[in-house]
């Protein structure tokens, strides 16, 4: 096996601090350290992302995955980041004003950082300005918008119309939470929809053409 | 003032002279012993819907947990905002709700109904909003008890919005201010029942729960969320003395049901929920140690527990709340039921009526077959609640930690414990052994995949100190100190 392929499996089953120490490894024998990201930590968390949408891990698994690749990219951060490299998408997720649920939410952002989006999440109780404030500041190419409430969701229609006020169609719009529905989405003009988490990444990838 | 609603065989304590600020301020941040030493319902054949051995008498004569289960309405609004401009049509929706709710509850005959108005966020932020709604409500139930002799009692369930600061302040400040001040005015224009979901504690326990950490699970739920129960529900209860209503119940909704929710999605393991909802039954206790008579609130899945603990009756749901959130305990639930419910349906239309009526209707149905076993006697009784507890049980071990033998192994091994802390640890311990020795047995299902759980929550239990003052120092240097302020729970 390769280092990459070590490190990917070390990832993929949440091993820390083996990935850690393969990326030690790898950037030891030369290998550049956005290679690092694409070819191993990339798809170690597409494939536990995958083993997650299909039922086969809890998130608590899903989780140990992640908080591996947290290790492995504190390593290579500093490195991209002195190269210019920043990872190609941003998305901002947030629950709308007046709602608090967020667990829901919380899953989404998970499986977007997975599949390597840079996410900011901002809370609960989020109102349109300070959407559009962050899309505007992190140069978003998506944002998505979670509601558990029916008395909230009018507050996703108020953040879509803030944010297609304040910087147009730019940024693409993904809604999502219990009452939401497909319909809703395109009654509000939000550009996407996603009943799970699972869905909510393949739908993140397509909106913004990464898929 | 209004006539008390008064717990059967017992009166209401004060003279509505004290105040909420005046409750005397105790250090809830040592460890103080359970009030409940022993089981009020020891024997699981004595655990039954619609009796329990300390009933609550209403106003208008309810007797719940006297000898019959009544239906508990609840409703909420469709997709729509709430704030001064649509005021008028959220009236209409709650004045429609309750005169074609209760009209069909008066045609079906039901021998009374609790009605509980569980609001959405603004209506606590603005109480004005609240109170309108619960003034429209009493007039409606009044109107159906003037027209048609239909009795009926008001449970008023304001939202807990302290968590809307983050981190969450649980002693002071505007959203406690406002939460009191709609409690104060509910109970004064005439709400009987006082409940809300509280929601102390639950800052660390969603990541607990996303971790399947039962550390943290134990450390919200039992230290911090005791602490908070203690601190909130004596309050409440002075305000229902001062008014003649009582403190109903919590529920760990935000804890057990989470976990619920989230096993049913498939994102955390059943068994590992299962646990969670045993642990959940020393929180939500401490508000019958501090004044609470019941009904306890309906999706309080841990009620059963507490209903062996304390005697007092109990509101359930179950099958009837899909239309809030799917479950494993459809039918285990209603074995315990002293009012039945339907946690939540939106105000929309369906192909028989109003939603509301409609659900009115399947709850008025269910009510009416439990109290028919009731009514034929003990054995028909425990025939049905025989059949409503072996419908699920084998299926989910959610459903298995409620069967009447692990309700009450699991109330013994709380009451049994010297202190909360070790009480939850006490339930955990319990409910896991009992999980192990269905499936062991053959009784119970558990998926492959969630097999390995029980034995890693076992030795999570077994890292855990025994004495609580190191079970804290132990926990508060794991949580995250940016998400709770210890000092809101006097720690
Ligand atoms: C951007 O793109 C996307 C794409 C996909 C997206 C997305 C965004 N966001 C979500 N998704 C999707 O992916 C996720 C993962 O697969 C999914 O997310 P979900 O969030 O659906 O799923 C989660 C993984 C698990 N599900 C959940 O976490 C929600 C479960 C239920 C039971 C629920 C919970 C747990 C809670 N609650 Co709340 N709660 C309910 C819920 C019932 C239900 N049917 O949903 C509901 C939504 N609550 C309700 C109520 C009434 C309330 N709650 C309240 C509070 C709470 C708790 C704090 C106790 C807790 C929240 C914990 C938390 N940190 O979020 C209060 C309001 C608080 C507030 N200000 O917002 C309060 C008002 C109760 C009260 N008495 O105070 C009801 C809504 C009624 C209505 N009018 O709409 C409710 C249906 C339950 C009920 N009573 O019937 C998908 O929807």
């Amino acid at each position: 096996m390769t280092t990459l392929e070590l490190l990917s499996e070390a990832v993929a089953s949440g091993k820390s601090k083996d990935a850690k120490a393969l990326v030690q490894r790898a950037l030891d024998e030369g290998t550049a350290p956005v290679e690092i990201v694409d070819r191993a930590l990339v798809p170690a968390m597409a494939s536990v992302g995958e083993q997650f949408k299909n039922n086969l891990i809890f998130v608590p698994e899903m989780l140990i995955a992640a908080r591996a690749m947290k290790e492995a990219m504190s390593l290579l951060e500093p490195k991209l980041l002195a190269a210019g490299i920043t990872p190609k998408y941003t998305a901002v997720i947030g629950t709308v004003q007046g709602d608090l649920h967020d667990i829901g939410k919380n899953l989404v952002a998970i499986m977007w950082k997975g599949a390597n989006f840079r996410v900011i999440d901002l809370g609960t109780n989020v109102s349109p300005a300070k959407f559009v404030a962050a899309v505007v500041e992190h140069k978003a190419q998506l944002v998505g918008l979670s509601a558990l409430l029916t008395t909230t969701m009018p507050a996703i229609v108020e953040t879509v119309k803030a944010i297609r006020g304040g910087v147009g169609q730019a940024v693409k719009i993904m809604v999502g939470g219990a009452p939401v529905t497909q319909q809703f989405a395109d009654e509000i003009g939000a550009d996407g929809y996603a009943p799970d988490a699972g869905s909510a990444v393949d739908r993140a990838q397509a909106l913004v053409g990464a898929a | 003032m209004n006539t008390s609603a008064i717990p059967a065989g017992e009166t209401i304590p004060g003279d509505g002279s004290a105040s909420v600020q005046s409750v005397a301020k105790a250090n809830f941040g040592v460890s103080v012993p359970l009030k409940f030493r022993e089981l009020a319902i020891p024997r699981a054949d004595d655990l039954l819907f619609g009796t329990a051995p300390r009933p609550l008498v209403t106003r208008h004569g309810l007797r719940i947990g006297g000898g019959m289960v009544y239906p508990e309405l609840n409703f909420t609004l469709p997709t729509m905002d709430v704030s001064a401009a649509t005021m008028p049509l959220v009236a209409r929706h709650y004045r429609e709700i309750i005169s074609d709710a209760l009209r069909r509850a008066g045609e079906l005959e039901v021998p009374g109904v609790v009605i509980e108005f569980e609001t959405v966020p603004p209506m606590t932020a603005t109480p004005a909003f609240g109170l309108e709604i619960v003034n429209i409500l009493l007039e409606g139930m009044e109107a159906a008890r003037q027209s048609h002799g239909l009795r009926s009692a008001l449970r008023m369930t304001p939202n807990d919005n302290r968590e809307f600061a983050r981190p969450p302040v649980m002693r002071s400040g505007e959203y406690w201010e406002r939460m009191v001040e709609l409690f104060e005015g509910s109970a004064e224009a005439g709400a009987e029942l006082l409940s809300i979901e509280s929601v102390g504690g639950k800052e660390l326990h969603d990541e607990a729960l996303m971790n399947c950490d039962l550390g943290q699970v134990i450390f919200s739920q039992c230290v911090l969320g005791v602490r908070d129960m203690a601190f909130l529900w004596e309050r409440l209860c002075v305000i229902a003395r001062a008014h003649g209503a009582v403190g109903a119940g919590d529920t760990a909704c935000g804890f057990g049901n989470t976990a619920m929710v989230l096993a049913e999605q498939k994102m955390i393991p059943r068994v590992f929920a299962a646990v969670v909802r045993a642990i959940s039954a020393v929180r939500t206790l401490v508000c019958y140690e501090h004044g609470a008579v019941g009904p306890g609130k309906d999706c309080g899945y841990e009620n059963p527990i507490l209903k062996a603990i304390t005697g007092r009756p109990m509101a359930m749901e179950g099958k009837t709340a899909a239309c809030a959130h799917l479950s494993p305990l459809g039918n285990i639930a209603a074995a315990y039921a002293d009012t039945w419910s339907n946690e939540s349906v939106q105000n929309i239309k369906l192909l028989g009526g109003m939603a509301p009526t409609c659900y009115l209707e399947q709850l008025a149905y269910d009510c009416r077959l439990m109290n028919r076993a009731l009514g034929e006697g003990r054995e028909s009784a425990l025939t049905l609640r025989r059949w409503l507890v072996d419908s699920d049980a084998g299926l989910d071990p959610q459903a298995w930690i409620l069967t009447p033998e692990s309700v009450i192994a699991i109330a013994t091994a709380i009451v049994d414990a010297p202190d909360h802390y070790r009480a939850g640890l006490a339930a955990a311990r319990c409910a896991l052994r009992r999980l192990k020795e269905a499936h062991a047995g053959g009784r119970l299902k558990i998926v492959p995949r969630e097999l390995g759980f029980l034995d890693s929550m076992e030795r999570q239990l077994d890292e855990l100190p025994d004495a609580e003052g190191d079970f804290i120092e132990q926990q508060m240097a794991l949580a995250d100190p940016a998400k709770y302020l210890p000092e809101e729970y006097g720690l």
